[in-house]
């Protein structure tokens, strides 16, 4: 519905997207990806050069009132005027809509209500995303473009945001957003495009990202075992096969591989032979943070 | 759990999201004491200063018959370009521009709600000045305020365009040094208050070729004698269309 196929400037090309409604698609990729440029010229903030989207069927170079009705934005520096107060704000941008949200209902949603009389400049961070969401939402949007949604959320407006989004969802709301964080796709999207200088590398849904190896020497069903013990433990014999084992710090260790059942028996008999208890257990599938870096390299650039 | 989303039922009206638009940014106007002192109480502080000193003595008319379509052309530039301008210039850098242009309102609604807001504040000024004017002995004749009022209208629509211009190509804070600098020097040297035969020489040839001046001789050939000064109309259309066209090319919206 929303789909994006073109070469912008020279930031983002060959990238190809399409988004559904009733689905959260996220645009996931490190600072400077071409996330923010994406989601600008879908949006007709930001004019392309060649390439073609169609948003709701309509271009959004050329898109007029109408179209900009069911669109709802919110962008990453927020764009709400400082010496603006959230609740006259939010009623101020109700007026650009036929039939807008009943703004006290959403206030409360997000617990705007707790910092209703303080203006947009003094607001933390989490709130002034909280305000924005909700001025995104004022119109009673088809398709909701969010720019990075969780920067700057504490843990509970953070779940407070994403339940509302799931919600949003459910009810037949097409979400577009982008983030950095690996942890925001996990939880919220439907399906995911992995974009890395300005192209889109990989695609799929959260499941397939995991499951599969786009190419790397990364293996399908890969695990990693944590675990807490006294320093300088040498069991490399009791876990026969291709697995990698290392002490990262003094105590430290981490058994990374298509771990079994019989490994994990193999290893708590032989920690029982030696009268051996952990401190910490811990066992962990592979996370689309470790796909995100096998495919766009784990060098800082 | 509440049901937040209803139905889209399409964007308010036109008129309905302008006058929107230009209800809040007139609030907003009229809220920022900063605008204030600069759209009311500096002309306010010029009008009087100029009726108790002899400056325009001998100009064909009382002092305040002088002074007063000047001061009003002042308010015009006050609210027009540098309040105008600085609102603007600050509203680019944090992106509310941005911001509004996905909303219903779009890129023409916001314009024209910004313009809107510029003539509620104008006619407020109207009124206040005039009040005061009145109060200090003005008594313009009734057929001078319709052409009056229509040069004000052209006049905020060239400075409109100028801080227009000069918000979306400089930073805030250069908007902000810029449209002061141009009032001070336009409200001094520039013909608005003060006509050019009361300027030094230097400034004197130049005066009718700027906004200022043009706006200034306009409005007190208007409210002194009656008459229209096509010359000085004719230069406030060109910098219009100038400023407008130039705004229109090069602003920028982030």
């Amino acid at each position: 519905m929303a789909s994006l196929d073109g070469k912008m400037l020279r930031v983002v090309s060959g990238l190809s997207l399409v988004a559904e409604r009733g689905q959260v698609t996220a645009l996931l990729g490190a600072n400077g990806a071409g996330k923010t440029t994406t989601l600008e010229c879908a949006q007709g903030l930001q004019k392309r050069t060649g390439g073609s989207i169609s948003l709701l069927g309509e271009d959004p170079d050329t898109a007029g009132a109408h179209l900009r009705s069911r669109v709802g934005v919110m962008l990453q520096d927020g764009g709400l005027p400082p010496s603006a107060r959230p609740i006259p704000l939010l009623r101020h941008i109700a007026g650009m809509y036929q039939n807008p949200m009943d703004i006290d209902a959403l206030v409360e949603r997000l617990g705007i209500n707790q910092f209703s009389r303080t203006t947009v400049r003094r607001l933390s961070g989490g709130q002034k995303q909280r305000l924005a969401l909700a001025a995104a939402l004022v119109g009673n949007p088809e398709i909701l473009f969010l720019d990075e949604p969780s920067a700057g959320l504490d843990p509970q407006s953070r779940q407070v945001v994403f339940d509302l989004i799931a919600e949003l969802r459910d009810a037949g709301m097409g979400i577009v957003l982008t983030t950095h964080l690996m942890d925001d796709a996990e939880r919220l999207a439907d399906y995911v495009y992995i974009i890395d200088g300005g192209h889109n590398v990989v695609e799929g849904t959260v499941a397939d990202l995991l499951r599969h190896d786009h190419g790397t020497e990364a293996s399908i069903g890969e695990r990693t075992l944590y675990f807490d013990a006294p320093p300088g433990l040498d069991f490399t014999g009791v876990l026969g096969r291709e697995l990698r084992v290392s002490e990262n710090r003094s105590g430290s260790y981490s058994v990374t591989g298509e771990l079994t059942p019989g490994d994990l028996a193999a290893l708590t008999a032989w920690w029982a032979e030696r009268g051996i208890m952990p401190a910490s257990l811990r066992l962990e599938a592979r996370s689309l943070e470790d796909v995100f870096l096998d495919i766009s390299g784990r060098d800082v650039r | 759990m509440s049901k937040l989303l209803t139905p889209n039922a399409g964007p308010a009206s036109l008129p309905r999201r302008i006058m929107q638009q230009g209800r809040y940014e007139t609030i907003t106007m009229l809220r920022n004491g900063e605008q204030l002192i600069l759209a009311i109480v500096l002309p306010l502080m010029a009008l009087v200063g100029l009726v108790v000193t002899p400056l325009l003595d001998g100009l064909g008319g009382s002092r305040v018959d002088v002074a007063t379509p000047g001061i009003l052309a002042l308010c015009a530039m006050s609210t027009a370009f540098t309040g105008q301008g600085i609102a603007t210039g600050f509203d680019r850098r944090y992106g509310v521009l941005r911001f509004l242009s996905t909303t219903p309102l779009g890129r023409t609604g916001l314009i024209a709600g910004k313009v809107l807001a510029v003539l509620v504040v104008l006619v407020l000024q109207v009124l206040v000045v005039g009040a005061v004017a009145g109060f200090l002995g003005w008594q313009p004749s009734p057929e001078a305020w319709l052409p009056g009022l229509g040069l004000l209208v052209l006049g905020a629509a060239s400075f409109t365009a100028l801080g227009l211009l000069v918000a979306g190509t400089a930073r805030p804070e250069a908007t902000l040094a810029i449209t002061n600098l141009v009032w001070i020097l336009f409200g001094a040297l520039g013909g608005i208050v003060v006509p050019a035969q009361r300027l030094p020489a230097l400034v004197q040839s130049i005066v009718h070729y700027l906004p200022s001046g043009a706006l200034g001789e306009a409005m007190r050939e208007a409210f002194l004698h009656g008459s229209v000064a096509l010359p000085a109309v004719l230069v406030l259309l060109l910098w219009t269309v100038l400023a407008g066209a130039a705004a229109i090319r090069w602003f920028k919206w982030n």
